[in-house]
């Protein structure tokens, strides 16, 4: 198990899944110059392999659309602080803390966002 | 003045919108779905000062964008409708987090009312809002309320009554804002966009929003220079970011600096009590523990318990039967009145239905609890990654309970509770497999095989029964997601945990009786419908002339029996004549259903007068006495009621098979030869499709025997199916169809109503017909070829079911590892 293992939700067979469903609503949005964002990979640590009860500080979100859409609304954004609070019982998904809130998300979405240790 | 205002309730999921639209309309509401989706639209009323106000619900959204139906919706009505008024909900103990919608309303050129909720959880976490200060940043009015309290609910139709259109503060897009602006002129000096607010719609044209392109398109002859230049604009931006990206961090620092000067945090550092709560039921080992509790409670309390207050509410419901009875023509001697054969089968079917409102009243309010109580978030938490894997999402739990995971619930509020999974394609596969569930009404006829056929091993075998539609569920899911709903939209499993709050007495009634009443509604009036198609096909063409002759022909000679019996007996001047006659036998019908229907003696007894006091010429015959004349009638009556139910039975039988589903239920013979399914079980599982119960009831009908008093259906249909040289493994085949059968009629409607296609609905029938008889037929040809026992086909096909489920669940390493290496490769 550990980070490999999780990796490959992020961008193998179901990362293709989530681009193929969101190529049907961009359909005539013009290709936009954040598609590339949508293949990236993050360069640094992902959020994926914070550990819970650490602190980070957000540095880009990779993905597109309304994952990355629904992650600002939820005020995960560059900048931000967030503290992985835990794990689910199954290891995934994750709970983060940000500002007063609990939110949680899949594993394949915490590796499209990329974090660095405070 | 009559006047209407028009008031539109905006929020994110849990700020409190529901209670707080319950605490303005009361009780006059309204709920439909808006046009073409599923989304609920939530309507009501309420008087003030003369002046009719009427409040809409909309959906919860974070923001107004268009990438979820809930978004689209609010903001096709807030664009469309134009309110008078926004009344937006926030909750006060998390202001950072509601505040960028609050900008967004603001942007949009709508009068904006903030109602703060939540005031008293603000207060609990030692937070000091400056409410004078927060109105002076927002310009807008903000009125404090307590909705589950009920407090603010009059200050907060005053300011309803009294807003007007303001000019509201805009937010400051930073390095955005000459971007803005520019679009924003343009956008202004178009004549067709008057009734936008051009920098909304400047802001949705940067942010690359598809709706607000169509929306120009639509409204503006050329709109290409604006696009062009707003495509230009979006792409000048440096840097990685997008301009939404931008768009929403100027939201979320604005609402941070507001919260900052509006807010004192006098506890800064306390972790919160859901937190404290969630470190026991999050804990990774108690979780599933608590999981599992939770569950067995839901199932004892609703399904359990509900199925003993549906021993107290049947009955009421066969007292209806009973006046219903009464009201119709009289039955005649061999044939009724078509009237009163339909009439009754009108009532029988829409009891069916209705005996289960106590059950849907209980379930309903315990699930209204877990949302409100905010666990039903954390069961979606817990279980997401199992369910994921099999394409579904964390959220289709709570279908799958309803609709009776262990065996005994029921697909309708199941497809109905599909609600509010956000997954597009989760939601349509747990739509689809939601009915192979164990409903209540498979739990009879599993029940009667059982008894026939397995005896000795009943508890293995419901184990069976009862996990392996599960097992089917997860498999068939996998199957359609990764096939034929592979295109479909999926959602991210990203969701915020609400805070935990103690559900309302008022609340959860109110939920359990609105949901259950849409149930009777919706699927009531549709069931009944139907009930006369299948009635038309049961009843017609008839019984052929000739056997209705032989058939009359029986009934004379019974009737001549009968009076041969009295002769000379002084009762035989109550029954001069046919007439008479099949007055006595109806009096004693009714008689003998009104004696079973009665709770205790002394019902009991007030029947028995009662029956001395209307029709005392037919007391001898009917009551019990120690007068030998009345004995001899008594008994002259009851050899001759025998006789007409059993010809009513056999003329029945033979009516089934000359009627059109008979002759369907022949014509598919060679088809369901290979499950071993004749003809006579072809048309039971056709009839279930109207109700499932109906397929015990259809055999019982189907298996009878001249002799048939008092033997049960099960020795009869054990005796019948012996003859024919059916075994155990039949009834596997059998009871593998049933649990892999098409959804009943009631759930086939509920999948239109929240697939909102035709299509799907056709699919959720023909999917499992042909998955069910495809499993039936190989289980029965492989288990005869290979000479198995019903227990050990049964075994075998449960094993490997299992099996599949591991090989699909598992990781598999050998997948993985080209994907694997872009990414070491990549981490320092």
């Amino acid at each position: 198990m550990g980070r490999g293992f999780f990796g490959h939700k992020g961008w193998g067979k179901q990362g293709r899944g989530l681009g193929l469903g969101l190529g049907r609503r961009r359909r005539g949005q013009g290709a936009g110059h954040g598609a590339a964002l949508c293949t990236a990979c993050p360069i640094g640590n992902s959020l994926n392999e914070a550990a819970p009860g650490t602190t980070c500080r957000i540095l880009r979100l990779m993905g597109c659309g309304p994952v990355r859409q629904r992650l600002l609304d939820l005020g995960i954004r560059p900048c931000r602080e967030v503290t992985v609070v835990r794990n689910a019982p199954l290891n995934d998904p994750i709970e983060l803390r940000v500002g007063d809130s609990f939110i949680v998300l899949r594993r394949r979405e915490a590796a499209q966002i990329e974090v660095e240790h405070v | 003045m009559s006047e209407t205002r028009l008031v539109a309730l905006a929020g994110q999921q849990n700020a409190g919108k529901s209670t707080l639209f319950n605490l303005l309309t009361g009780l006059t509401q309204h709920i439909a779905n808006y046009p073409g989706v599923t989304v609920e639209k939530k309507s009501g009323w309420y008087s003030d000062g003369g002046r009719s106000v009427e409040v809409v619900d909309l959906p919860g959204c974070y923001s107004l964008t268009s990438y979820s139906p809930e978004e689209r919706v609010a903001r096709a009505f807030l664009l469309d409708e134009a309110p008078d008024v926004v009344v937006n909900v926030l909750d006060a103990s998390n202001l950072r987090r509601g505040l960028p919608l609050t900008f967004q309303l603001l942007e949009m050129g709508i009068p904006v009312i903030v109602a703060l909720n939540m005031m008293d959880v603000a207060e609990g976490r030692g937070l000091q809002i400056d409410l004078a200060a927060l109105e002076k940043r927002l310009c807008v009015p903000v009125i404090p309320v307590v909705g589950r309290k009920g407090q603010g609910g009059d200050a907060l139709r005053r300011a309803i009554a009294e807003a007007r259109d303001t000019r509201p503060a805009t937010l400051n897009y930073g390095a955005l804002e000459p971007a803005v602006q520019e679009l924003q002129a343009l956008l202004a000096d178009q004549p067709a966009l008057k009734v936008y607010s051009a920098r909304w719609l400047a802001v949705k044209l940067l942010e690359d929003d598809s709706e607000a392109a169509r929306l120009l398109s639509e409204r503006v002859e050329n709109p290409h220079p604006i696009l062009d230049r707003a495509h230009r604009l979006r792409a000048a931006i440096p840097g990685e970011d997008t301009a939404a990206d931008k768009i929403a961090t100027a939201r979320d620092m604005l609402a941070a600096d507001i919260v900052g000067t509006c807010i004192t945090a006098t506890r800064a550092g306390h972790v919160p009590m859901s937190e404290r709560i969630d470190r026991f039921l999050l804990n990774r080992w108690l979780a599933p523990v608590f999981l599992v509790a939770t569950i067995w409670a839901i199932y004892q309390l609703s399904i359990v318990q509900g199925y003993e207050l549906t021993k107290v509410t049947w009955p009421i419901l066969a007292g209806i039967r009973n006046i219903a009875a009464g009201l119709l023509p009289d039955a005649g001697f061999l044939v009724d009145p078509q009237i009163r054969s339909l009439g009754l089968w009108l009532v029988d079917s829409a009891n069916t239905l209705l005996n289960y409102v106590p059950i849907f009243l209980i379930l309903f309010a315990l699930i209204a609890i877990l949302e409100d109580s905010g666990y039903m978030a954390r069961i979606a938490f817990i279980l997401d990654r199992i369910l994921n894997r099999f394409g579904l999402h964390g959220q289709s739990t709570l279908p799958f309970i309803l609709a009776g995971v262990f065996a005994g619930g029921c697909a309708v509020p199941g497809v109905m509770a599909t609600k509010g999974i956000p997954d597009h394609r989760a939601r349509l596969a747990t739509i689809l497999t939601v009915p192979f569930m164990n409903c209540l009404a498979k739990i009879p006829l599993y029940t009667l095989l059982l008894n026939i056929y397995f005896p000795e091993a009943k508890g293995l075998m419901l184990f069976y029964l009862s996990t392996i539609t599960v097992i089917a569920a997860l498999l068939v899911s996998k199957l359609l997601t990764t096939t034929l709903l592979s295109r479909h939209e999926t959602a991210p499993f990203v969701m915020e945990l609400p805070n935990y709050h103690l559900p309302t007495v008022k609340g959860v009634l109110r939920r359990s009786v609105d949901r259950t009443w849409l149930y009777i509604k919706k699927v009531g009036t549709v069931v009944v419908a139907i009930a006369v198609v299948i009635y038309v096909l049961l009843q017609f063409p008839g019984v052929p002339a000739d056997r209705e002759v032989a058939y009359q022909a029986r009934a004379e000679t019974a009737i001549a029996r009968f009076y041969d019996a009295l002769d000379g007996n002084p009762n035989t001047a109550a029954v001069p004549d046919q007439a008479a006659l099949i007055d006595l036998i109806n009096v004693h019908t009714a008689y003998k259903a009104a004696r079973l229907n009665a709770g205790g003696r002394d019902a009991a007894m007030a029947i028995d007068a009662r029956l001395a006091e209307e029709h005392p010429q037919f007391a001898p015959f009917v009551l019990r006495s120690r007068v030998a004349a009345d004995k001899e009638a008594a008994a002259a009556l009851r050899d001759l009621a025998g006789e007409r139910t059993t010809l009513r039975r056999e003329m029945r039988e033979d009516k089934i098979e000359s009627s059109f589903l008979g002759m369907v239920g022949r014509g598919l013979e060679p088809v369901t030869r290979f499950a071993d399914f004749d003809w006579k079980i072809n048309v039971a599982l056709l009839a279930s499709f109207a109700a499932r119960e109906s397929s015990v009831a259809t055999l019982g009908v189907l298996f009878d025997q001249e002799d048939g008093q008092n033997q049960t259906l099960e020795d009869r249909m054990g005796a019948a199916q012996g003859a024919e040289g059916r075994t155990a493994l039949s009834a596997v085949a059998l009871m593998l169809f049933f649990a892999l059968y098409p959804p009943c009629l009631a759930t086939v409607i509920m999948v239109r109503v929240q697939t909102e296609s035709y299509l799907w609905m056709g699919f959720s029938i023909v999917f499992p017909t042909i998955l069910g008889l495809a499993v039936a037929s190989t289980v029965f040809s492989l288990g005869s070829a290979l000479n198995l026992t019903g227990l050990q086909a049964m075994t075998a096909v449960y094993l490997a079911g299992l099996a599949a489920l591991l090989i699909v669940a598992l990781p598999k390493p050998w997948m993985r590892l080209p994907a694997r290496a872009p990414v070491a490769e990549d981490s320092p």
